[in-house]
């Protein structure tokens, strides 16, 4: 293989992840996210795990790398609720 | 493991972690640490360099032990245009000499190894267990929850990391605010041993250190690159405030970087394995909370934003092991729970960590000098193209030339306010 520019998807895809089926470590309210103009998430969540849907924010938390940016950086408080992941689920690195 | 009562429970087997309960169990003290990733290091990301003092600090010579990857021979500084780059590159042969200065390493190996090392000196690791909570009793913290066990013990000492959710818990501080963090997003790339050493002009087990600016769509902050064994680690660290205000995706701002032709020359033919992000303090002393312990707790490391940043040099693993190693003395040092926070700080003192954070203070005021970050290189590659291009016809004379290409990019009042700004900081 060579370098190339990867996606989001597609660099998340090079990590090691135990999803914790249903139980997501961080809630996002979008109700509160509706009235941000803020939505610093969009573009500092390294994993880009924040979407604009039909103008409404969608957060997906597989694939999360438990940095904490979307929480510090959340102004109107949507991130209601950050959380690491269960014992033995998320992220695992191995070469970082 | 319920009723076992320890003497000291470190939560967290990164750098501060592990120098603390090493040292504490090499004194003979009953110490579990503990760690929420399968394996030490497993949610760990940096740059990443160590500075060996601190190793050598805990016990000297342990860092021969240690699975460190290459030492800094080269410290490099690079400016990016669109196309072009100026890189600074000082070698200096005394930095790896007698004990190496520094060298690059790889978290899940450095971690694990570290964590080891705490088991080998009789203290226990427990990995792949996540803190949920503490133990407190008439004002005192006691213990840790987790998994809905309860583990008790005299001292607690938060090695939590940047995000020190135990920390906030405690009541001891409250959370980052964007302004005081970086965010920092790396790529690990892959490359045979030979091609690196050949491509940095360094020996198989010396490295480069790189910092880059330049490259972030002006936006406060700075690219690294560190030459491990076998792989290249490649990232950028932005201040999320100003990220979020010019609206490109961090992720890929990281991939213009890496695809820049005076970068893809360097990792051409490699592989991207894997691709990490994390948190790191920015701001230096003026980050660290005013409250860091209280009875029977301690803040040690990354939860404590102990960082220095000069631009040049970065440092985190260091401070944090300084941290455990005084947090560790205090603990042995104390004769009453009440006593161990007050011996910690003058420890923290003594250990020299914060003089070299009030010596650093200001310095993260450079990062907030507007033009730092774009039109600065931006300059000083349209210098160099000045300088060197030829093409037969009759050249600018020089000093014009140069004027030509300062008042394209900045007024000379916007460079007076700038150079003053810089000396403040300095």
């Amino acid at each position: 293989m060579s370098i190339k520019r990867l996606s989001p998807e597609e660099s998340l895809a090079l990590d090691k992840f135990a999803v914790d089926e249903g139980k997501p470590h961080i809630i996002v309210d979008k109700t509160i996210c509706a009235h941000c103009t803020d939505r610093a998430c969009l573009v500092v969540c390294p994993a880009r795990l924040y979407r604009l849907k039909d103008n409404q924010i969608s957060f997906e938390f597989a694939g999360c790398l438990e940095c904490g940016t979307c929480r510090v950086m959340c102004s109107e408080g949507g991130v209601t609720s950050w959380n690491y992941p269960r014992s033995s689920f998320g992220v695992s690195y191995r070469t970082s | 493991m319920a009723d076992d009562k320890f003497d000291t429970i470190v939560v967290g087997a990164g750098p501060a972690g592990s120098a603390c309960a090493y040292v504490l169990a090499k004194a003979g003290k009953n110490v579990l640490l503990v760690e929420r990733g399968d394996s030490p290091g497993g949610k760990n990301v940096s740059g990443g360099r160590l500075y060996t003092y601190a190793l050598e600090m805990i016990e000297p010579g342990m860092y021969q032990r240690a699975p460190l990857q290459r030492k800094i021979v080269r410290e490099q500084i690079m400016l990016l245009d669109k196309r072009a780059a100026t890189t600074i590159d000082y070698f200096d042969p005394r930095f790896v000499e007698g004990v190496p200065q520094s060298y690059s390493v790889v978290r899940a190996k450095l971690d694990e190894w570290f964590a080891g090392e705490v088991e080998a000196k009789g203290g226990t690791l427990a990995s792949g267990v996540l803190v949920d909570g503490l133990i407190e009793e008439h004002d005192k913290i006691v213990g840790i929850r987790a998994g809905g066990e309860e583990m008790r013990s005299d001292v607690v000492v938060a090695a939590d990391g940047i995000n020190s959710l135990l920390g906030r818990k405690a009541g001891l501080f409250s959370d980052l605010e964007g302004h005081a963090v970086g965010v920092g997003i790396k790529e690990t790339i892959e490359l045979p041993d030979s091609v690196i050493s050949a491509r940095f002009a360094v020996k198989d087990d010396e490295g480069v250190a790189r910092v880059a600016i330049g490259c972030t769509d002006g936006i406060s902050g700075g690219a690294f690159l560190y030459t491990n064994k076998g792989s290249i680690s490649l990232g950028i660290v932005f201040n999320p405030a100003q990220a979020a205000k010019q609206g490109r995706h961090i992720q890929e701002i990281l991939q213009d970087f890496k695809m820049h032709p005076a970068i893809l020359a360097l990792i051409e033919g490699g592989t991207t394995i894997e691709y990490g992000a994390h948190l790191v303090p920015e701001v230096g002393y003026r980050g660290i909370p005013e409250r860091l312990h209280r009875e029977g707790m301690l803040v040690i490391g990354d939860a404590a934003r102990f960082g220095i940043n000069t631009g040049l040099i970065i440092r985190g693993m260091d401070l944090a092991m300084v941290s455990g190693l005084a947090a560790a003395q205090a603990i042995l040092q104390a004769k009453s729970t009440e006593a161990v926070g007050p011996i910690y700080i003058d420890k923290l003192e003594e250990l020299m960590l914060l003089g070299e954070e009030r010596a650093y203070q200001n310095i993260h005021q450079i990062f907030e000098i507007p033009h730092v970050f774009r039109e600065v290189p931006k300059l000083a590659n349209e210098a160099m193209q000045f300088l060197f291009a030829v093409d037969g016809k009759v050249p600018t004379p020089m000093v014009q030339g140069l004027m030509n290409v300062v008042k394209r990019n900045m007024s000379l009042g916007q460079i007076l306010a700038d150079g003053w700004k810089a000396y403040r900081s300095l």
